[in-house]
């Protein structure tokens, strides 16, 4: 009964998606573990990393569709959700450092001791306790999100507007993260981390281990928002989606279900943050770029809004074909091949890869078009 | 003294046109015989009557000889019956003629008590007070004014009653209510007049001598010095603040040029246009490219690269705008969040297209002759440059509005805008004003290029700098409202000259960018917005 | 007059206009609009295009607040001005629009779903009873406006008139005690706008509605008391033949 309304709840696709990373988090490790260099059943450690990177960028990319897809919120602010649940995590890793920094000095990181600073700033405090590091993965994206989403739903701020506010927001963090005097590391953002939870984060072992971690993020992610956009909050954001001012006329407050769903989307993003963080070893300001935000949005598109499987195939679909130019002689093309893929997606294919499937799924077992059904 | 700045900035040949004229007739005049005779007789008395003389005689060659003496480059030569001196460099000269000559090796230098050089001072004041070289009088107008010597009142005084040049005399009075403020013996109510004569044009200078005398005044004397402080204090602060609206201006005029393109595709017809910093971005390239032309092929003629390329990116990005509504936003028109991807995604190939072309370096261009340079105005300093372009944006402004209002296309842009499907039906070819509309914006912001190619770096990124900033213009002021966008830019460009000085250039940016956010809810749809049901889809 | 209770003791109507103005831009879209609708009555509400009908909606709903003027619900007990869209929904008043509104990606037992009657708020929605509806009572519903069959459709694949149909199912649904229904019949044959005349007859047996409609066949099937507004203000009011003869009434419409 119980696992009936499970697969009902996930469907066909989200099933399909669920077993692929069940498959990926049991044969990666293995792959990586058990079979040495040189075997074609060998996933280098590299190739861990790079997968795991790719999750946490799916994993904002569900986050990212859960607001954009089915409640029509385009914020251009989840990149520094990201970053900023990525910050916490970092700052968590440089106080682990202890005196193994350049410095050695016990309690401040290498850039405070070079900065001159005297003793640990505020917003530093309690971070070497795991525990309120991870609050504060949640925290810090949530409150921002809460605060301005409060303010911007509020007062009825929709459609572009809210997106260019949303982008200023951005921008404006990632100004105030390059100063020094903020006392997140300035320019070069935090790196050189020794060990998380006591285990050194460059060890093949921590890799793997984060790596399923983020095999379960994602699923769970992707499960509590299934169970969200399936349940009748989900259909009321699709309403609001579709016809905002309706919705209100029905009684429902509109901003409540805006900013319940804005924010959990900033934690969720937050969270895919703090797992990137240690995987890839450092967090720097660039991490909040405006460009940034809108990459994940694109990530969204091209998978198709509103499907989340597509979402997080979004992700790994760009960001596969990001390290491929990026990483060879097509490297001066990569940012042509991006820019094309904004137009063509938006022009083409608005419902993205899954809408494309779709629709030729549908050419080839459906001849005849639907009696009745027009263009919406 | 700031004077002094200030003449140099108004360009020294005007000034010296203008003052040289009434102290010009004093060519080569030998001392007279009975000067030297005094010198040679070597006794203090005769020294000090001699040195009065010097100083009256009008010898050019005078303040050299006193500033000799005082050294103690200053000669007597028995053998040669004769009066000479060296110059700061051990140069010889006959003192009498002023003409280059061997010191006799029989010289002794004329001797001096401490009496005999205060004199020598003061006649040096005295001397370049009188000297027919603006500059020096300035210089020493200057001087006495820090030294207060009473010593130099009289040939203040004697300089004052010569002088005709309206600066200049303002300096030397101020010089001699420094005198009389300083001393204490002078009588209280001409101290009190030299106080309130201070007050009425002096600055830091004037500021800091009241300051360091109120301390020991007292009475109503006191009283008198301590609102001087206070009108110099506020005339420094409006200074001050004018200087800060003059930058927060010349700021705005470079929001608002980068803006008005937006303010046309995003205010009038809806388009999120995220490629606008790019057509920016050409138009400073195709300025780069007119002066690269210009340089190679008519290097005489580089000052009119600047006007040539203005027509030239307007063309050129207009043509590019086209393109890109033809090619892209024509198959978006309602749907703005699709408009907002894929116009970004122009952007990076337009970036990067760019990038491959010029490679990512940054590109010189140089600023023509008319745009270099800086001059005063009311005590505040503004560069040609500067002000070229708030004249630049204006003229732009102006232009477009005039375009918008008064001519057909403007007329027909504004009906597409409002109904399409009954601008349609009355027989306008809305596909074509569409493109011409978005051509128009988009030519607007390459005219933007030029302007910012004067002062930003000319790479690929720049218009990246300045799109969060545009569309934050473009709302603050009300979509659709191209007054509102030029109020909004010059609000945010003081806004933000204004916290700099506290917050630091970044923390005010950062500052405007969460008080805009902040605005936003307050007021959705910008200062002066637009109302009725035509919005509210 | 007390603060809590604007208009307590003033009426007992469920819905009181008093002087209510407002203008948009300098033009005076309502002037001096005064309207009484007692418990359980139906009203039409007749005038030309532009006279101010659906701004009137929109105030009452929220949407526009007045200039000026009283706007009280509920025998004078809540000053509507003071309430925004989502509360004045909740207080019972609901609305069908002129240009019909649907949840075009949704079902229509969706539709139906969404407006059922229950709390409102995010919480509920994700965790609580709204999601364990049981599925007669949506189609209950629907059966009364003849779109159980197409239950499952997606609103959007509906006709016009069908979307009319659902929004009143809508309206059924959310059950307040008044409903404002704005050009119901536009777009409909003979047949079908009788029919939603007589839906609207039965809905009005435990509801008080107010009726905007231009068609006066269906206006006079609804055999109700009729306001005819005008540039924004109350022309004529009484049965539908004292209004129908009524000379400014004509000359309104005649142009002249
Ligand atoms: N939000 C608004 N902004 C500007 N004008 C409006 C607005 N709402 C209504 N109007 C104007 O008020 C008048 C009345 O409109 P409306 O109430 O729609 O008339 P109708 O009686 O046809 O429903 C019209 O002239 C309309 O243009
Ligand atoms: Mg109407």
């Amino acid at each position: 009964m119980l696992t009936m309304r499970f697969l009902k709840l996930i469907e066909g696709r989200g099933l399909v998606f669920l077993a692929v990373l069940t498959g990926l988090m049991l044969l990666v490790p293995i792959g990586n573990l058990a079979f040495p260099p040189g075997s074609p059943f060998h996933v280098s450690t590299g190739t861990v990393v790079l997968l795991g990177k790719y999750l946490t960028y799916a994993m904002l990319a569900v986050a990212l569709d859960l607001a954009w897809g089915y409640c029509g919120i385009l914020s251009l602010g989840h990149g520094a959700f990201f970053a900023l649940g990525g910050y916490a995590m970092g700052m968590y890793l440089m106080r682990q450092i202890g005196t193994r920094g350049v410095y050695g000095h016990p309690v401040l990181p290498d850039f405070m001791v070079f900065l001159n600073y005297k003793e640990l700033p505020m917003t530093w405090w309690g971070f070497d306790f795991f525990p309120y590091a991870m609050m504060m993965v949640l925290l810090a994206p949530g409150l921002l999100a809460f605060v301005f989403g409060w303010l911007a739903f509020r007062s009825r701020v929709t459609g572009v507007y809210l997106s260019i506010i949303t982008q200023a927001l951005t921008y404006a963090l990632f100004l105030a993260f390059f100063r020094n005097d903020m006392g997140f590391g300035g320019n070069n953002g935090l790196t050189d981390f020794k060990d998380i939870l006591g285990f050194n984060v460059q060890a093949q072992g921590t890799r793997v281990t984060l790596f399923v971690l983020t095999c379960l993020a994602l699923m769970g992610t992707f499960i509590v928002a299934r169970v969200i956009v399936s349940s009748t909050y989900g259909k009321v954001l699709i309403a609001i989606r579709d016809a905002e001012s309706r919705t209100r006329f029905l009684g429902y407050r509109v901003e409540h279900y805006k900013l319940v769903v804005f924010v959990l989307s900033a934690m969720i993003a937050g969270v895919a943050g703090a797992l990137y963080v240690p995987q890839v070893g450092i967090i720097n300001p660039s991490e909040f770029s405006p460009a940034n935000s809108i990459e994940a949005v694109v990530w969204v598109a091209v998978g198709g809004r509103g499907t989340l499987v597509g979402a997080a195939l979004g992700a790994f679909v760009v960001n596969y074909m990001k390290t491929f130019f990026t990483t060879g002689w097509l490297a001066s093309y990569w940012l042509f091949a991006l820019g094309g893929l904004f137009v063509l997606v938006t022009l083409a294919m608005p419902k993205g890869i899954l809408g494309l499937y779709d629709q030729l799924r549908g050419k080839f077992s459906k001849p005849a078009t639907e009696p009745g059904r027009e263009a919406a | 003294m700031r004077i002094l700045a200030l003449l140099r900035g108004i360009g020294l040949a005007l000034c010296l046109a203008l003052v040289a004229l009434p102290a010009a007739a004093q060519d080569a005049r030998p001392l007279p015989d009975e000067i030297v005779t005094r010198f040679l007789a070597d006794s203090f008395g005769d020294t000090e009557a001699a040195i009065g003389a010097v100083a009256a005689s009008g010898a050019p060659q005078a303040a050299d000889m006193l500033q000799a003496l005082g050294d103690r480059r200053l000669f007597i030569s028995a053998s040669a019956k004769g009066l000479f001196y060296r110059d700061g460099a051990g140069k010889g000269f006959d003192a009498r003629t002023g003409q280059p000559a061997d010191v006799p090796a029989d010289a002794s230098a004329v001797r001096l008590n401490n009496r005999l050089r205060g004199v020598v001072q003061a006649a040096l004041g005295t001397l370049t007070l009188l000297s027919p070289d603006p500059v020096q009088r300035l210089r020493a107008a200057e001087s006495v004014f820090k030294s207060r010597d009473p010593a130099a009142l009289p040939a203040i005084e004697q300089a004052l009653a010569r002088e005709t040049n309206a600066r200049i005399r303002n300096v030397f009075e101020e010089a001699r209510a420094a005198i009389i403020i300083a001393d204490t013996k002078a009588p209280e109510a001409s101290r009190m007049a030299a106080a309130s004569r201070i007050a009425e044009t002096g600055d830091q200078d004037g500021l800091a001598l009241l300051r360091q005398l109120s301390a020991q005044a007292t009475g109503n004397l006191k009283s008198v010095i301590e609102s001087s402080i206070q009108t110099i204090e506020r005339r420094q602060q409006i200074r001050q603040a004018g200087q800060t609206v003059w930058f927060g201006i010349s700021l705005g005029s470079v929001l608002l040029l980068a803006a008005i393109g937006l303010a046309i595709t995003f205010g009038v017809m809806g388009v999120i246009n995220m490629a606008h910093g790019e057509m920016v971005m050409i138009g400073a390239y195709v300025t780069f490219m007119t002066q690269e032309v210009f340089r190679a092929r008519f290097p005489h003629l580089l000052d009119w690269s600047l006007p040539i390329a203005i027509p030239l990116a307007f063309i050129i990005t207009g043509l590019v705008g086209v393109l890109i509504e033809r090619g892209v936003i024509r198959f978006l028109y309602g749907r703005p969040l699709e408009t907002l991807l894929a116009t970004f995604g122009v952007s990076l190939i337009l970036q990067q297209a760019v990038r491959s072309w010029f490679g990512p370096t940054n590109r010189e261009v140089s600023a023509p002759s008319y745009m270099s340079g800086s001059f005063e105005f009311i005590g505040l300093q503004i560069t040609y440059g500067r002000l070229w372009i708030v004249v630049f944006t204006l003229v732009v402004f102006f232009a477009l509005l005039l375009l918008l209002k008064a001519t057909p296309l403007g007329l027909q842009m504004r009906a597409v805008t409002q109904n399409r499907r009954m601008a349609a039906s009355m027989g306008i070819r809305t596909r074509f004003v569409d493109a011409m509309t978005f051509g128009l914006g988009s030519g607007i912001a390459g005219i933007a290029g030029v302007a910012l190619s004067q002062i930003d770096n000319v790479s690929p990124n720049l218009g990246q700098n300045y799109i969060i900033d545009s569309f934050m213009v473009v709302v603050f002021g009300g979509v659709g409202n191209l007054w509102g966008t030029l109020i909004s830019a010059f609000t945010l460009g003081i806004a933000n000259k204004l916290l700099e000085p506290f917050a630091g250039a970044v923390l005010g940016k950062i500052i405007i960018l969460v008080l805009l956010i902040l605005f936003i809810q307050k007021r959705p749809r910008g200062l002066f917005a637009l109302k009725g049901r035509a919005v509210e889809q | 007059m007390s603060t809590q209770t604007p208009g307590a003791g003033l009426t007992s109507a469920i819905l009181y206009l008093d002087g209510v103005s407002v203008s948009f831009d300098g033009f005076k879209a309502i002037r001096g609009l005064s309207l009484t609708l007692e418990q359980g009555e139906m009203r039409a509400i007749i005038g030309p295009n532009g006279a101010g009908k659906t701004t009137m909606m929109d105030i009452i709903t929220g949407k526009t607040r007045p200039d000026a003027g009283d706007v009280l619900f509920d025998g004078g007990r809540i000053d509507l001005t003071r309430y925004d869209e989502a509360a004045i929904a909740e207080l019972g008043i609901g609305r069908k629009f002129q240009k019909p509104t649907v949840f075009e990606s949704h079902s229509v037992a969706d539709n139906v779903l969404l407006a059922l009657k229950g709390r409102r708020g995010p919480f509920s929605a994700l965790f609580g009873a709204r999601n364990r509806v049981k599925p007669d009572e949506i189609d209950a519903i629907l059966d009364k406006v003849r779109l159980l069959k197409h239950r499952a459709r997606p609103a959007g694949d509906l006709s016009h008139g069908q979307k009319q149909w659902l929004e009143i199912a809508m309206l059924l649904a959310q059950d307040p005690k008044l409903l404002l229904v704005d050009e119901p019949v536009a777009g409909m044959t003979d047949a079908e706008t009788e029919a939603t005349a007589e839906l609207l007859k039965e809905i009005n047996r435990d509801h008080s509605v107010i009726v905007v409609e231009h068609d006066m066949h269906f206006v006079r099937a609804l055999q109700c008391k009729v306001t005819c507004l005008h540039e924004g203000s109350v022309l004529s009011e009484g049965t539908i033949d004292a209004v129908a003869s009524d000379k400014r009434v004509i000359e309104v419409y005649l142009g002249r």
